[in-house]
């Protein structure tokens, strides 16, 4: 085996123990928690808001691909996306193959 | 074991007209070109999806591959990208909490919690018998699991012949369907503050710290939404 496959191989390991470890913890302490309680609700809103919190980062501060997309665009597609979501009575797979066209139309042109 | 009736309920809601597979399948293939193009072979591909199973965090595994850093480097930033796993964990498992339900399926399952499955499991839970809700949760985690498995090694099989534009295309399929997943999601004052001062903190805090961004906006977020529940109760 090479060193680049060991590597490779050492860092799928180390990516899936990091990744496991906050999905594991969280049923771990979820045992003791009551989905009518307190602290449930506080989990749940700070589900929703990271998630949030984490695709407006994506879309503002992308890294990768679209970060080869200026931020113009990605706005456009975004909020094109967002209201035929909202005029497809909340159809989610019109904004979703939209989004792909038109970023990938709107690169050539803006 | 398993109820194999509900398992094969929640396998099958991925074909629902709101269903993930298609954001889900284009992420995933963008990856698995991604993971070709800087070297991993067919089988590391396929295992990082297949023990991995989170897009932000195999992203960060890939740039951080790509420049070098140490295992300890890519551990904490996977690791701090992927924390919104904690959450979601603590304000889903508890709804599928059944004691005559062995532990291993919880542990074994939490493998599943992505942004997909958590979402459709958060709309469809009440409809389902609570002591069948883990095996309802398995079979939905097994099919958006294998989706993005599935994905990944064709993304690594037909990656010569994505064009860099394509790779973009690909890119915003993402975040535009669980952005739109998110906002059909606020059915109420507390997770629409939630989702909406997410959305807003998470590039403000971006600013002040890029790599704790998604916590504290997160964290911010949902701890003033909580307040606003409270004040309105």
């Amino acid at each position: 085996m090479t060193d680049l496959s060991s590597n490779i191989i050492l860092v799928i390991a180390v990516t899936s123990i990091a990744t496991y470890l906050s999905r594991s913890l969280g049923v771990l302490f979820s045992e003791r928690i009551d989905e009518n309680s307190k602290i449930f609700r506080l989990f749940d809103c700070i589900a929703y808001s990271t998630l949030a919190a984490l695709i407006s980062k994506v879309v503002v501060f992308p890294a990768g691909d679209l970060g080869e997309a200026n931020n113009l665009v990605r706005f456009i597609v975004v909020f094109v996306c967002v209201g035929v979501f909202f005029i497809a009575k909340r159809n989610l797979v019109y904004p979703t193959v939209l989004s792909a066209i038109l970023l990938t139309v709107l690169i050539k042109f803006v | 074991m398993i109820s194999s009736g509900y398992f094969l309920k929640g396998f099958k809601s991925v074909r629902s007209a709101d269903s993930p597979a298609i954001a889900l399948g284009c992420s995933f293939l963008a990856i698995g070109a991604l993971l070709k193009n800087i070297g991993f072979n067919f089988q590391q591909s396929f295992f990082s999806t297949f023990f991995t199973y989170a897009l932000p965090g195999q992203l960060v595994m890939a740039e951080s591959f790509l420049i070098g850093a140490s295992l300890i480097n890519i551990f904490v930033g996977v690791w701090l990208v992927n924390a919104r796993l904690f959450p979601m964990a603590i304000s889903m498992f508890p709804l599928l909490k059944n004691k005559n339900q062995p532990k291993w399926k919880y542990y074994l399952s939490c493998h599943f919690l992505a942004v997909s499955s958590w979402l459709i499991m958060k709309k469809d839970y009440r409809t389902i018998h609570e002591d069948y809700r883990i095996d309802f949760w398995m079979g939905i985690g097994t099919a958006t699991w294998s989706i993005a498995i599935f994905s990944t090694v064709l993304g690594f099989v037909v990656s010569d012949y994505l064009s860099k534009d394509m790779m973009i295309g690909l890119a915003i399929v993402n975040p535009v369907y669980f952005f739109c997943m998110l906002l059909g999601s606020m059915k109420n004052i507390v997770i629409g503050t939630s989702v909406i001062l997410g959305t807003i903190l998470g590039p403000v805090f971006y600013l002040v710290s890029p790599e704790w961004c998604i916590l504290y906006g997160g964290v911010t977020a949902g701890v003033i939404a909580f307040l606003v529940g409270e004040f309105n109760d």
